[in-house]
């Protein structure tokens, strides 16, 4: 295991049963992913591809001992599955569900700060540990073992780069989808500090895009904190302001949040700026 | 969602702010009657979804009801930033002491509602931030204790309003903050916040933009959706379950994930071409849903080629593929495309496509290159 998810993650479903979650649950099992028990209130005692489904995360803790969860309830009751999660004691949530209103996610942001619980999302293709385990929604065959961590705000953006880095023969430790929202459980300095103290991590790909200021802060907190090379990627730079594009938390406000002023960031402290996704992987390579 | 002014005025008093006594009117006989009933001169406001009103002479003043008929009779069909106005209201005029910038929206970083507040009301509240930084308060609230009476006394003091004010300010502080959360958006602005001449504190202009997300919870809410907001493109788009935007370039780009459309954007320009929209056709999409995308996409004129950008993750390629056919039958089209199809079933896509004589391209950077030569070729 490198980070968050692998060998030892017991995985549990919430929304199992649900056409998605059914459907990524046997991706995830034929990936190898260690799942242990799926929650659909009102199915409890069903069986979803061999794996047990309970009325409340609680009862799914309680019998499996499962610590990892991933959401695939739809956005009008993922807000209230992740603070189901947390406060039944699981330490990592990863919430894949888009669309959850954002006061909703202010309020499970603030119900989250008193538990013990990491939030990976919501909005994101979830996370991998190549080889060892999938919690998400990512193609699991593009990627293979390795020492290069990605922390990312997109989801097919980054498969791309994953193809890229695979394509240069080039492996992953852990691959990170923080999420497209506004409000996120993890931000970008919550993973680099993840891979700066993770001995299989030898250096990192960090994939932004416009809007808020994370990528600003994270150029700050690698000049200050990281020993390991950090490579960027962001998307954006043709997008017209006020034009919210795609993902909730991909817009221009008030003249903040442009590609320009992340990439700007970033280059200040050394920090080197791809321009193409498969220019990614060269600069990666040179580092190797 | 927007809202119009006169709507998030109304949505304001609801919560006990005061705003000034009006009403709206599609005609000029119309706005005639309604200042004949308010006595005295009027403010008549275009009501359009754009900023920059006053600037592009959509708010005059009228002193009698004649005037305001005429005055209205100008505005009315007025062209402001390409919309057309179709309402105007017709509000009672302020005797305007001084101006106080009030809003709610959500601090990203803090994850927190947060109240902004400025003495300097009136102008938008991106200038003042720009030319006068400190004289702009910020007040984060934490969602569970709500706006508490102290924090809004703090602000009011801030402004340094009078003692007189500081009660009516505290209530139309919270008033607003309320309206925020019950909502469900992702702000409410008061600007400006007019301190008048008989001494008493008036809502003379707001706006109120709603959290799409949300809108489930607010069915009457989501009935307000003026169509001017979008175009007919984006609001097909919308109905499709596509995120659209429309660009000024001659690319049209279809791709699956926002990200990637993003990217996919940027590397259509590096290679000397200029996208002409964004367009995310979201994750596990069907055959039809391709072809609406495609027709949205050729549905605007400047567009000289397409570019097909799909990275199979949930979304499978041989889909993509019979949708682009589909739609190719249907829409009758010489525009130039080239398709990049990678990832799940990715061979069948292909061979889709080269079936029926497709160009494709296996890197983005090729396909990019080709769209780009095809474009300048048209």
């Amino acid at each position: 295991m490198s980070i968050l998810v692998g060998k030892d993650t017991r995985l549990l479903v919430q929304g199992i049963t649900g056409r998605e979650g059914a459907f990524h649950t046997q991706q995830m099992l034929d990936y190898g992913t260690n799942i242990v028990a799926g929650v659909t209130p009102g199915k409890g005692g069903e069986w979803v591809h061999g794996v047990p489904v309970f009325d409340t995360v609680k009862e799914a803790v309680n019998a499996t001992e499962a610590n990892t969860s991933i959401i695939y309830v739809p956005a009008r009751f993922a807000a209230d599955a992740i603070m189901e999660a947390a406060d039944a004691g699981i330490k990592l949530v990863v919430c894949i569900t888009e669309g959850i209103p954002v006061l909703d996610m202010v309020r499970v942001q603030s119900f989250l700060r008193e538990k013990d619980v990491r939030l990976i999302g919501p909005n994101c293709p979830g996370l991998i540990t190549p080889g060892e385990a999938k919690v998400g929604i990512m193609p699991g065959h593009i990627h293979r073992p390795g020492s290069v961590g990605l922390v990312s705000r997109s989801g097919t953006l980054t498969y791309e780069v994953v193809q890229a880095l695979t394509n240069a023969g080039i492996g992953q430790s852990t691959a990170v989808g923080i999420g497209g929202d506004p409000i996120i459980g993890s931000n970008f300095i919550d993973i680099l500090r993840l891979f700066e103290s993770d001995p299989l991590t030898d250096q990192v790909v960090l994939i932004g895009e416009i809007g808020g200021t994370d990528e600003q802060k994270a150029a700050r907190f690698i000049a200050e904190k990281m020993s390991k090379p950090v490579t960027a990627f962001i998307a954006g730079r043709t997008a017209p302001p006020g034009k919210r594009m795609g993902h909730a938390g991909a817009i221009i406000e008030g003249g903040e949040g442009t590609a320009q002023e992340k990439i700007k960031a970033f280059e200040e402290v050394g920090v080197r700026v791809a321009r193409l996704p498969e220019e990614v992987a060269d600069i990666v390579k040179e580092r190797l | 969602m927007k809202l119009h002014e006169y709507q998030s005025k109304r949505i304001f008093a609801e919560y006990g702010i005061p705003i000034p006594r009006g009403d709206v009117a599609a005609t000029p006989v119309e706005a005639r009657e309604i200042a004949k009933e308010l006595g005295g001169p009027v403010v008549i406001k275009s009501q359009v979804l754009v900023g920059g009103r006053g600037k592009a002479g959509g708010v005059k003043l009228a002193k009698t009801p004649d005037e305001a008929e005429q005055v209205a009779k100008k505005i009315l069909g007025m062209d402001i930033k390409g919309l057309t106005v179709e309402k105007v209201l017709v509000d009672q005029a302020a005797d305007i002491r001084d101006e106080i910038y009030l809003g709610v929206v959500i601090d990203r970083a803090r994850q927190k509602p947060v109240i902004i507040a400025s003495a300097e009301g009136g102008v938008e509240i991106e200038e003042v931030a720009r030319v006068n930084p400190e004289a702009i308060i910020r007040l984060p609230v934490d969602i569970r204790m709500g706006l508490m009476d102290f924090q809004a006394r703090d602000l009011a003091f801030g402004l340094g309003l009078k003692r007189d004010h500081v009660n009516q300010f505290v209530r139309i502080v919270k008033g607003l903050y309320q309206a925020f959360i019950n909502t469900d958006a992702s702000l409410a602005e008061i600007n400006p916040l007019v301190v008048t001449g008989e001494d008493s504190l008036l809502a003379v202009d707001g706006k109120i933009v709603l959290d799409d997300n949300a809108l489930y919870r607010h069915p009457d809410l989501a009935e307000l959706r003026d169509k001017q907001e979008e175009t007919p493109a984006e609001r097909e788009a919308r109905a499709a379950g596509l995120s659209y935007v429309k660009l000024d370039g001659e690319i049209g780009c279809m791709v699956n994930g926002a990200g990637l459309a993003m990217a996919t954007m940027d590397i259509v320009k590096h290679y000397g071409g200029e996208p002409a929209n964004f367009l995310d056709i979201g994750g596990g999409a069907k055959a039809d849903k391709v072809a609406a995308a495609l027709r949205i996409i050729l549905s605007d004129p400047k567009v000289k080629a397409v570019l097909f950008n799909i990275f199979g993750g949930i979304t499978r390629c041989d889909e993509v593929a019979k949708g682009i056919l589909a739609a190719l039958e249907e829409v009758n089209t010489n525009v130039p495309m080239v398709a990049r199809l990678v990832g799940t079933n990715e061979e069948e896509g292909r061979q889709i496509l080269a079936a029926a004589s497709f160009p494709s391209a296996s890197t983005l950077g090729e396909a990019a290159e080709k769209v780009v030569a095809l474009a300048k070729g048209a």
